[in-house]
């Protein structure tokens, strides 16, 4: 980790430096446009000020992203339409229950393909099958088809975020479920455990770390999910929202804030999970 | 209730019967291919079934066989659309991003100050909703295939980058040594050895990004389009609710989607029969 933070640290500087001089380069149409009809010359350093400072720049700098983000974040009540985390937590919430429906069906879906010929011959080859499919093209139906039968809200968008992340734990379980080589559970029956008892005591602990690793890749589809939902149907909260109201009306910055809070809040899940998996570690003993 | 729901009930659990007769059975080959065509068939049977039984409204769910006659009679829609979607937009930002990442790999190789610092923020960016930079594209490409592309190009760069950087730290200590002793150029042990060893990695990611280009290219239609293409397709005619062509073109969409998923298997078959993934029993 250590030997790794210089080079990151590095590379972030080069990629801001690049930003900060594409926003010249991207800019600078709209304000040499504006300084010729006031018939005035930019110099260079005014030419700098001016793409930095637009109100609706083609890409704004991370300053301006970062004061944006600090304003509706911070500065703007919680309840308030226009405050960041009013929009986050609607998003927020949408992904936890995704996330939530998705772990479940994940686990019973690779429960039952590990301890069924018939479902794994049968079901597996179709859920392989259904991520090849781009299933982000079902959100605007599913969307509206739910609302018009009576769901709104919350519900769609968690449907779609389950679609998204049910499968990485289907799959990680089911590898978690069968690493018990054959020896293991040939001692298992030695001592005439059942089915259940084998599920218990050998399968699922030996399943966890697979789990972990199937949590974090769910975790950032159901929110990418809970985004996409957001989008059709002219929804007028969360962060999805906040994205498509700024690319109607031009409003580039907002973009990039809701873009910025996205990314925290998937990387704050993500670090989430890590963290409550080193606790589990180290409590069962695990050694990576 | 109707007979033919009954029958669709039936069928059903006459497949599933047969299902574990199947799995208990010790022939290998209907194994692999039977049990997932008798499943589908019999959900599409309890679907169709069900819609007739209890009256569901078009508007909400489509039987199957609606879906088909829309198919068939809006082929040249749906191949418009596709050409728009697919080829335009999906495959030339595929390929474009996936050779970016894998040239800016190779480049980052020589130099391990680079690889150390890109690959933590690779696999940051990788699981970053990188989707939310659509409308942010659509605005500086406007609404034809190129902001779609570029859409794409961005989506499947950082997974492609990842995987490429992994894959070619994969080769044995041994192996670089004795291409050392054959007294090979870092050319020669880069594309002798180094990118065989790869492989199995750049294909990996080549398979991730598969599926994400279909997404962005059709997520990104959603903040804007020409009146062509799956996306633009799917958003109007969901306000339309003409659910009938949306799920005909779920299905082009899922056709598309499992055929590049499936060549892209194919190559990896023909080009890696070495790795041991892919030699001996499939499980």
């Amino acid at each position: 980790m250590n030997n790794a933070f210089l080079p990151v640290v590095t590379i972030s500087t080069f990629i801001v430096l690049i930003w900060y001089s594409f926003s010249i380069v991207l800019n600078s149409s709209w304000a040499l446009d504006k300084a010729e009809r006031n018939d005035q010359k930019l110099s260079f350093s005014e030419l700098v000020h001016d793409t930095w400072s637009q109100k609706k720049p083609k890409l704004p700098t991370p300053h301006q992203v970062g004061y944006e983000m600090w304003k509706t974040i911070f500065d703007k009540k919680v309840t308030s339409k226009r405050s960041l985390v009013y929009h986050g937590w609607i998003t927020l919430s949408a992904t936890l229950a995704g996330f939530m429906l998705g772990t479940v069906l994940g686990i019973l879906l690779a429960l039952a393909i590990v301890h069924d010929k018939a479902t794994n011959l049968s079901v597996m080859p179709w859920i392989i099958t259904s991520q090849t499919i781009p299933i982000l093209a079902l959100a605007p139906m599913i969307i509206v088809v739910l609302s018009s039968i009576g769901f709104t809200g919350l519900l769609p968008k968690a449907v779609i975020s389950m679609y998204l992340s049910f499968f990485p734990i289907v799959v990680g379980m089911v590898k978690g479920l069968r690493s018990p080589d054959l020896l293991e559970i040939d001692q298992m029956k030695t001592w005439s455990a059942s089915q259940f008892q084998i599920l218990i005591k050998l399968r699922l602990p030996k399943s966890i770390p697979f789990l972990f690793t199937s949590l974090k890749l769910g975790m950032a589809a159901s929110l990418v999910g809970a985004i996409v939902g957001e989008l059709p149907s002219g929804a007028i909260a969360g962060l999805g929202a906040r994205m498509l109201s700024g690319s109607y009306y031009g409003q580039t910055i907002q973009i990039w804030s809701a873009l910025f809070t996205a990314a925290i809040l998937a990387a704050s899940l993500v670090g989430l999970i890590s963290i409550i998996q080193a606790f589990v570690f180290k409590r069962m003993m695990i050694v990576q | 209730m109707n007979s033919f729901f009954f029958f669709s009930i039936i069928f059903w659990i006459a497949a599933w019967i047969i299902n574990i007769f199947i799995a208990q059975s010790t022939l290998a080959r209907t194994k692999l291919v039977l049990p997932p065509i008798l499943f589908g068939v019999s959900l599409l049977l309890v679907w169709e079934a069900s819609i007739s039984a209890f009256d569901v409204s078009p508007v909400i769910l489509p039987a199957p066989s609606l879906v088909f006659i829309k198919l068939i009679s809006s082929v040249s829609i749906l191949w418009v659309d596709f050409v728009q979607t697919f080829v335009k937009g999906a495959l030339s930002g595929y390929i474009f991003g996936c050779s970016a990442a894998f040239g800016v790999a190779l480049l980052v190789d020589r130099f391990k100050f680079l690889e150390r610092g890109l690959l933590p923020i690779g696999t940051f960016m990788a699981a970053l909703p990188i989707i939310g930079t659509a409308p942010i594209l659509v605005r500086w490409f406007g609404f034809g295939w190129e902001s779609k592309s570029a859409v794409v190009t961005v989506m499947v760069f950082f997974p492609m980058l990842i995987n490429t950087i992994q894959g070619l730290q994969m080769s044995d200590k041994i192996h670089r040594d004795l291409m050392q002793t054959y007294n090979a150029t870092s050319f020669q042990t880069l594309v002798k050895l180094r990118l065989a060893a790869a492989m199995p990695f750049i294909f990996n990611g080549l398979k991730i990004c598969s599926t994400l280009a279909l997404i962005g290219a059709i997520v990104a239609e959603f903040f804007g389009s020409p009146i062509k293409g799956i996306g633009f397709r799917i958003s109007t005619e969901v306000g339309r609710f003409a659910l009938d062509m949306v799920w005909a073109e779920i299905t082009i969409a899922a056709i598309t989607g499992s055929l590049f998923y499936g060549g892209i298997v194919l190559l990896e078959k023909v080009l890696t029969f070495w790795h041991p993934s892919q030699r001996g029993r499939s499980e």
